[in-house]
């Protein structure tokens, strides 16, 4: 193709012209966004309903855990043992006279785990023999079941060295263990889950955005006008892509601000990173959209992809609830198609650990690889034709 | 693929008068399991600073004819040549010369008049210092001054297209191609369109390809190209195609006062008769030959008529070549066997009103689409609503079939107040909505099955009707394929026999000609006229105007209003005291209410 | 009555299943999500990369480290000597956790005072990162076990016994695939449901529909059903594989599973129905179909407990069907719970679905427009 070459007596396609048509085509994209509020209404009310929600409503961190306590034969001992529970500020324990009472309890859901000493505890405990506490779970949420599990185990080894402290000894066991977490000290959940919901958020609102725009256009037969002018498809896809892109950009500025000043999620690394890899995974999800938009070529079609391919997969497969390492190799494998997976990564360790490079040059490259082959393949599949 | 011969020189020659050189073009398209070839071998030449029509009924190719000239599609096989450049091998710069307009007109509804013409032209890259000037001027062709902040989907159908010339003529291009450029547009903009065409083609030598259903249009052309099947049957001026009808072509009225319907439908069935066609208060006929007493032997079964030999026109020309192209069958019009109904028709027209429509309004939002609208409808009377897009026909029907409740006033059909009513109530009306509402995806045999059964048909009488509506309108050979993608002449005969399935007293049709060749009107018609006589009750909307002839008595709507109200010839009488001429069709009428009104406006 | 809502549950299925595009979207996706998400969805961890630092070299620390590398959720990925190789390797993210031996671990062992280890955990995600250290623990409580029966020493006067009712090996497996279960079902059902009405607005079917002596009831039903059926069907497959390929037990009755399934059915498709009336466009019908959609999903339970989130949310969640689904298909697979648990979640999903189903009704004569 020599476009640019011969100058033409006609009109020329040079670059000024070129500008022009695109400065034309991202006013009209940006005035139809005024006119439609639902493009404002995802790129901006989308993210804050959607943080909101999110941000407050999914917590790994239980609390108030209700316990089904069953002392057979209250003693001192016993009270200072479920004293401690009394006192932990994830138990709401109960207490219940007979283990039958608590079982049926435990069965309906109206507590979660039963702590139960037998009747011979204060005996055990005082002959110098172990006394066993009979711990049940409802083990269905195996997850929270086992960090109340861990929360009981803390509630006990409490209690024995209180105990040891009156009795004037020191609890020593062979080996303990000293734990440090790193980069989220006091272990809140909401520090590593806010950036992850900022990725599924935004991809989301990415492909909502543009995962239309293309079928629209077909549908309403204004593209087949657009398409007999000098416009190239490039700069189609230019005024679709920055228009969006700017309001992508706003709305991902807009959930930063929340996640840093209402979720008090710490930001150690620095916001040049933060805006630029945001930049560039808006780019990927804006590109996925349009590329959608492109091949389905009518809106419903467009719109089942959408909701099949963005969602669910950024929510499960990209690393930010569920340990990618620990997924069986073919579903690894999976993963590494999903824009958020790399998204998150850089995420978590931009706001939680700082400027780590070595993982994030790796995960940025992903990002660009991925933006550069739905871009890509968007131009390629993209005619200036009906056939 | 054949090697395409150099285009530098050979072709320089040609490319001083010619705008377009189509040579062995072909084009065809996979739907589904079929191929259908929308363009076989087709050749022809375009001259530069003509006009140049494109005529033929739905499916001809002429959209895919307009779209390959404006590299919107790659031709399979053969050369096209746009001004002086290769299709095939510059589509971006044939698209950055010409102008191009589709269907629908290709405008941003959401955006204002300003913003779209602003949109095209940093598309076509007019510079900064000539928009004001270009703008200017094209304000002035076309009268849009006024609206420069108004909404592109606001503005009504007219308004719309002028804006969508403007848009393809902000640069002004050395060719303009534009589909169908006059569909659901007023008789009042149809004719300024044309004006600002003839004067862009006389002032600045532009080429222009264009293609219409309107068969006067063709008139109008330098040159017109009858296109069908994809192939060429005749190029020429129009003077030509009319050479071959003349002496064959007659104008017959009554004088013992039998409806104009029945005699077009008498005549219809006459041996040697091409064409027989409702035109002012008479029938318009087209003999196959000049023979007297062919013609003399027919006009006897009619019964007390006079007859004068008319000029030949287009239309009489394009009915005999696609006649001869694909005749098809003669068929008995429908008569429907509704017990109670074959002769009662006639008894019960003194009776209550079978539609009441009293003074109703229809407000969206602080506009008012319908308002103060009042007429009846009687029992077996063929009523139109004419009026251009967004006059507020549809708004009527919407209200009237119980889709859309009145703000204010109200209406009754066959005695009820169809929103209110039980649903048993609705089996009594049939509706045809606007763009032939099927199922695309689903096929024309499934359609059918599932409308008669949404009707509440069954058994015996459900295969009965299926079989009825397949034959009555040749859709049989097409039962098993896909409605979306027919020509629309079969969905438009699919979307009315889906409202025929249950044999409704009733029959509203909004639109029902609306893009369909005039073939398919005239059959289309023939199908009403034949409901009519066995007393069902017809209310029709339509832009056309020539259509108004064939109702028994029509409303004339402009802006929500009734402007006129009457019989055709009432109307006609009224139109020409105002315009003190005398006025012979109804588009004449139109336009001259109009321009009354606009003058008493201005009076006020 | 009947005939016209057979037909029009004919012409549903045909719109949706004669397109091969739509009838893909509607049938492959569950299955193969089902089986991604299965195999994803899992708190569990494997092979998480662990470093060692050992300054001690000792029997007793190799004892311990090979407890360590031995067991299936750790694999040793480093092996480090100096202190300042410890910060690089969890940055980069190469290292989950670090167990660093101090030099004097064996010689605090066998006099009886205790020998201490740190483990640093990498808490960018603090979920892992807890359970991570849980093995740990896990592993040195063991330890500790067995060096007090072989080397002697004070016994904790008391111990805890722990039993998991339900999912003795806590398998997170076993919660999540259920759950998937409930959340394919839903997409599957707004994906059938959720554009139907919008299309047919669009294309003027609906009108044409509206004018047929059908009443609202018999089309919202000849709409219903095709979901029904469709979504019926899907998560019948979806249990078979959840049952026979991911081997979870099914303990209680089917018959109750199958309650509840129609319930949410219902109350999934009045919710699709009622978005679908509500949108003249099928834009705006796929933007309520997400925005329902994605707060559903997550407020369902399905990963993270409702009993977590604030009251104010919680309240919200009473509004969603999945939330009752997830408790009845879990306490159907799982715990065989009791019947009045199940009748708990049956009353407001029908509530949810009759009010909806109603609403959408109303609304297809009623939205103008």
């Amino acid at each position: 193709m020599n476009r640019k070459a011969a100058p033409e007596k006609r009109k020329p396609s040079t670059r000024g012209g070129s500008l022009m048509r695109l400065r034309g085509l991202v006013r009209k994209e940006f005035l139809q966004i005024m006119r439609d509020p639902s493009s404002i209404a995802i790129a901006f009310l989308m993210p804050v309903s959607l943080l909101l929600l999110f941000g407050y409503g999914v917590s790994l961190d239980a609390e108030h855990v209700p316990v089904a306590i069953v002392v057979e034969s209250p003693s001192r001992d016993t009270a200072s043992f479920t004293g401690a529970f009394e006192r932990s500020k994830y138990f709401d324990p109960e207490h219940y006279g007979a283990m039958r009472a608590a079982k049926q309890a435990l069965r309906d859901h109206r507590v979660d785990g039963i702590v139960r000493l037998r009747s011979d505890f204060a005996q055990k405990l005082q002959s110098g023999a172990t006394a066993p506490i009979q711990v049940i779970l409802n083990g269905v949420d195996a997850n929270t079941a086992r960090l109340v599990a861990g929360y009981v185990e803390g509630v006990w080894t409490g209690w024995l060295s209180d105990r040891a402290r009156q009795q004037g000894r020191t609890l020593e066991m062979p080996v303990e263990v000293d734990q440090r977490i790193w980069f989220n000290s006091e272990v809140r959940s909401r520090n590593f889950l806010v950036p992850g919901l900022i990725a599924v958020i935004m991809t989301l609102i990415g492909a909502l955005l543009t995962a239309m725009v293309m079928a629209r256009e077909w549908e309403r037969g204004t593209m087949e006008a657009l398409m007999v002018t000098p416009v190239t498809i490039r700069e189609v896809i230019l005024g679709k892509l920055i228009p969006y892109f700017v309001m992508g950009m706003g709305g991902l500025a807009l959930s930063v601000v929340m996640a840093l000043y209402l979720f008090e999620v710490p930001l150690r690394g620095s916001l040049w990173v933060l805006t630029a890899a945001s930049a560039l995974f808006l780019l990927v999800a804006l590109g996925m959209g349009l590329l959608i938009s492109i091949t389905a070529r009518t809106q419903f079609v467009a719109g089942q992809t959408a909701i099949i391919v963005t969602f669910l997969p950024a929510f499960l497969l990209s690393g930010f609830l569920f340990d990618i390492q620990s997924m069986p190799v073919v579903v690894q494998g999976i993963t590494h198609a999903i824009a958020a997976r790399y998204y998150v990564a850089i995420l978590q360790t931009v706001f939680l650990a700082g400027d780590v490079f070595p993982v994030i040059w790796p995960n940025a490259l992903a990002l660009l690889v991925m933006a550069a082959f739905f871009l890509g393949v968007s131009r390629l599949k993209a005619r200036k034709r009906l056939d | 693929m054949a090697e395409i011969p150099s285009e530098t020189e050979s072709d320089s020659t040609d490319a001083k008068e010619t705008a377009l050189i189509l040579e062995k073009v072909s084009k065809s398209f996979t739907q589904g399991k079929r191929r259908i070839e929308a363009l076989r071998e087709v050749s022809l030449k375009a001259q530069k600073g003509r006009v140049t029509g494109l005529i033929g009924p739905d499916g001809a190719g002429k959209t895919t004819l307009m779209r390959l000239s404006a590299c919107l599609l790659k031709a399979d096989a053969g050369r096209i040549q746009v001004l002086d450049l290769n299709a095939n091998r510059n589509p971006l710069k044939v698209q950055s010369t010409i102008g191009y307009m589709p269907q629908r007109f290709g405008l941003y509804e959401d955006l204002s008049v300003q913003e779209n013409l602003d949109l095209y032209a940093d598309l076509q890259g007019v510079p900064q210092d000539q928009r004001a000037d270009r703008n200017a001027e094209l304000m002035k062709m076309t009268q849009l001054g006024k609206f420069t902040d108004r909404l592109a989907g606001r503005l009504s159908g007219g308004m719309k297209q002028k804006l969508g010339l403007a848009c393809t003529l902000i640069r002004s291009p050395e060719l303009l191609i534009l589909d169908e450029p006059t569909v659901g547009v007023d008789p009042v903009s149809r004719r300024e369109l044309w004006t600002i065409v003839s004067r862009l083609v006389e002032e600045e030598g532009m080429s222009v390809l264009l293609s219409t259903a309107y068969l006067d249009e063709a008139e109008e052309c330098d040159e017109v190209v009858l296109l069908h099947g994809g192939r060429v049957l005749g190029h020429g001026p129009p003077g030509d195609f009319r050479k071959e009808q003349k002496g064959r072509t007659y104008w017959v009225t009554t004088t013992d006062g039998a409806r104009k319907r029945d005699i077009q439908e008498k005549l219809s069935r006459g041996e040697k008769v091409v064409d027989a066609v409702i035109q002012g208060g008479g029938v318009r006929l087209v003999m196959a030959d000049s023979e007297k007493p062919d013609l003399e032997a027919l006009l006897d079964e009619v019964g007390d008529s006079e007859r004068k030999s008319v000029s030949p026109r287009f239309e009489d020309s394009y009915i005999a070549i696609l006649k001869e192209e694909e005749p098809r069958p003669d068929k008995a019009p429908i008569q429907e066997p509704k017990a109670g109904q074959d002769d009662g028709g006639e008894g019960r027209e003194e009776a209550e009103p079978v539609i009441q429509v009293d003074h109703i309004k229809r407000k969206f939002g602080d506009f008012y689409a319908v308002k103060d609208v009042a007429f009846d409808v009687g029992s077996g009377e063929v009523f139109g609503l004419l009026g251009a897009n967004g006059a507020g026909k549809t708004t009527t029907f919407r209200m009237l079939c119980g889709l859309l409740p009145v703000s204010e006033g109200s209406l009754k059909v066959a005695g009820l107040d169809l929103r209110k009513a039980a649903a048993k109530a609705r089996a009594r009306i049939g509706y045809m909505s606007q763009k032939f509402s099927l199922y695309g995806n689903l096929s024309v045999m499934e359609n059918l099955r599932f409308f008669s059964s949404a009707y509440g048909l069954h058994g015996k009488r459900r295969r009965n009707r299926i079989e009825w509506a397949l034959e009555q309108f040749d859709l049989a050979d097409r039962a098993e394929a896909e409605s979306g993608e027919m020509p629309l002449g079969y969905k438009q005969r699919l979307a009315l026999a889906c409202a025929l399935m249950h044999e409704p007293e009733i029959l509203f049709l909004d639109e029902p000609t609306s893009g369909v060749d005039p073939m398919a009107r005239r059959e289309f018609w023939r199908h009403i006229n034949g409901l009519a006589r066995a007393g069902v009750t017809v209310l029709v909307t339509t832009h056309f105007m020539e259509e108004a002839e064939y109702c028994d008595r029509l409303a004339i709507m402009v802006a929500g209003e009734i402007l006129a109200l009457g019989a055709p010839r009432e109307i006609k009488d009224r139109a020409a005291e105002k315009a003190e001429r005398k006025i012979e069709d109804i588009e004449e009428a139109f336009i001259a209410l109009i321009e009354s009104q606009a003058e008493e406006e201005g009076d006020e | 009555m009947f005939r016209p809502i057979l037909a029009l549950m004919q012409k549903e299925f045909l719109a949706l299943m004669k397109d091969k595009k739509s009838r893909f979207t509607i049938v492959i996706p569950p299955i193969v999500q089902l089986l991604v998400f299965g195999y994803a969805a899992t708190y569990d961890l494997t092979y998480v990369p662990l470093a060692v630092y050992d300054e001690d070299r000792s029997a007793a620390s190799r004892e311990l480290i090979a407890r360590f590398t031995g067991s299936p959720n750790f694999q040793e990925a480093a092996r480090i000597t100096r202190q300042d190789q410890i910060a690089p390797l969890i940055d980069r993210k190469e290292v989950l956790v670090l167990v660093h031996i101090h030099p004097r671990f064996t010689r605090n062992l066998l006099t009886g005072k205790t020998g201490k280890i740190q483990v640093i955990v990498d808490g960018r995600n603090s979920n892992t990162a807890m359970i991570a250290l849980g093995y740990v623990r896990a592993i040195v409580t063991r330890f500790n076990l067995e060096w007090v029966e072989t080397h002697g020493g004070p016994t904790p006067p008391a111990r805890l016994e722990t039993r998991a009712w339900y999912n003795p090996n806590l398998e997170s497996r076993w919660f999540i695939v259920p759950g998937i279960v409930g959340l394919l079902t839903l997409v599957v059902t707004m994906l059938v449901t959720a554009l139907s009405v919008a299309r047919e607005r669009e294309q003027g079917t609906f009108d044409q529909l509206l004018v047929t002596p059908m009443r609202p009831v018999e089309i919202l039903l000849g709409k219903a059903l095709p979901g029904f059926i469709i979504g019926a069907g899907e998560a019948t497959v979806i249990i078979l594989l959840t049952v026979f390929w991911f081997q979870v037990p099914l303990r209680g009755d089917l018959l109750l599973l199958y309650i509840g399934l129609f319930l949410f059915l219902m109350s999934a498709i009045g919710v699709g129905l009622m978005i679908s009336s509500l949108s003249v466009t099928q834009q705006q019908g796929l933007l309520g179909a997400f925005m329902f959609l994605v707060p559903a999903i997550i407020l369902s339970g399905f990963t993270t407990p409702i009993a977590n989130m604030p009251t104010v949310v919680q309240k919200i969640t009473l509004l969603n069907p999945l939330r009752y689904f997830m408790v009845v298909i879990r306490g159907v697979f799982l715990e065989d719970a009791p019947l009045h648990l199940y009748l708990r979640q049956f009353w407001p999903m029908a509530v949810i679905g009759i009010v909806c189903l109603a609403l959408a009704g109303w609304l297809f004569r009623h939205r103008i427009n």
